[in-house]
């Protein structure tokens, strides 16, 4: 299987206080570990890509724990969550598809027994390319508070023959989350939807 | 706190390799950048020295944050530079008030020395704005090897009355400096150029 062979990292926290309303008594965190790797398929078709999951599984526990530790270290504190991957273009589309086993079952594991489906995006592009990592409750995906984004990007990566991953968490709600819907005080946590 | 704060978001890269080439130890840098409202936005004040004492507390604030992001003591740090942007309705003049004649002061207590002018550049701009951060060496400006920058982005700052306002600090030069010139272990460290 080929080596993941890391050029860059880079780390992302926003602490946010307020958007225009009260100050929030805790304010926001969210956060976003990138690593950007060779990928090992550029420029060509390879039919078999599946066993690079394998290899990618302990760069994604090394990436969740540090991104709990820029977060402050509690994984308890730790409330949204998504994933993403943008791809050099000398790759496919389907290359950022292998960051979803490692890159979401690392989370899960970190933060112990996170029920709902990791959000995901990815695409195909250039150094500089920004992409907007969804984010939901980690125990229930239909909490409309906790449903966020945060846009991230590094302006050297990917190159051609680069994968840039992503993982992004949350410590809250958005800061003034006002419109309804399933709050995270009433999540039952069986299916990971409610 | 004279600022008001909408938001704070800190940036660390690590270089672990380059052209395929190990960097050893990586190269590191951070850089930690405030969103706050403009109190000038929107009217032409004569009298700018709120935004000057805002400017001290954010260089005190700003590089306790980024050594924090580093995981370094402040006197390991070795380059570091300074930026800002102000947002529509603010003027070119507004950042100059933050960034020189009290900013500089906090951060080289913070950083323990910094015998050199720290680098700086200001814009005006929209929402996602892009900052170039110019970097040099803390103790002598002619340090080849820590010339450089970092690429700060937020999408949604500055908003048209706001200044976003950022400090970067690095433990390393380049990764992989071979330039010639000055070089840090060449430093006298006392008129801040060699």
């Amino acid at each position: 299987m080929p080596e993941v062979k890391v050029r860059k990292k880079a780390m992302i926290v926003e602490e946010i206080f307020h958007e225009g309303g009260p100050v929030a008594a805790t304010p926001q965190r969210r956060g976003a570990a990138l690593v950007v790797i060779h990928n090992p398929y550029a420029g060509k078709y390879v039919e078999q890509i599946d066993g690079f999951m394998d290899d990618l599984k302990p760069l994604g526990m090394e990436m969740a724990h540090s991104l709990v530790r820029a977060l402050g270290g509690d994984p308890k504190a730790i409330q949204g969550y998504g994933k993403g991957a943008i791809v050099g273009s000398a790759g496919e589309l389907e290359h950022g598809a292998l960051w979803h086993v490692p890159g979401g079952y690392a989370m899960r594991e970190v933060l112990g027994d996170a029920k709902a489906i990791v959000s995901s995006t990815k695409k195909v592009g250039g150094p500089g390319t920004r992409l907007d990592l969804p984010i939901t409750h980690i125990n229930a995906s239909y909490v409309r508070s906790h449903f966020d984004a945060m846009e991230v990007g590094i302006n050297d990566a990917p190159r051609a023959d680069e994968i840039l991953l992503a993982l992004v968490m949350t410590t809250g709600p958005r800061v003034h989350a006002r419109v309804g819907g399933l709050k995270a005080s009433e999540v039952k946590g069986e299916d990971g939807l409610r | 706190m004279k600022a008001t704060i909408r938001k704070i978001a800190t940036f660390v890269e690590e270089i672990n390799t380059e052209m395929g080439r190990e960097v050893n130890p990586p190269a590191r840098r951070a850089a930690a950048v405030a969103i706050i409202e403009n109190p000038y936005a929107g009217q032409y004040v004569e009298d700018l020295s709120e935004l000057m004492s805002i400017g001290e507390e954010l260089g005190e604030m700003l590089t306790q944050r980024a050594i924090a992001a580093l995981g370094i003591p402040g006197p390991s740090a070795e380059s570091y530079g300074k930026a800002a942007a102000v947002g529509e309705n603010g003027e070119l003049e507004h950042a100059a008030a933050i960034l020189h004649p009290k900013l500089g002061t906090p951060v080289r207590r913070v950083l323990g020395k910094g015998a050199a002018l720290i680098p700086s550049s200001k814009k005006r701009g929209g929402l996602g704005v892009v900052l170039d951060i110019p970097l040099g060496h803390k103790d002598a400006a002619f340090v080849r090897s820590h010339f450089d920058g970092m690429e700060v982005r937020i999408s949604d700052a500055p908003r048209s009355n706001e200044i976003m306002v950022a400090i970067a600090v690095t433990d390393s030069g380049r990764p992989l400096p071979r330039v010639g010139g000055l070089t840090k272990d060449q430093i006298k460290g006392e008129d801040g150029l060699r």
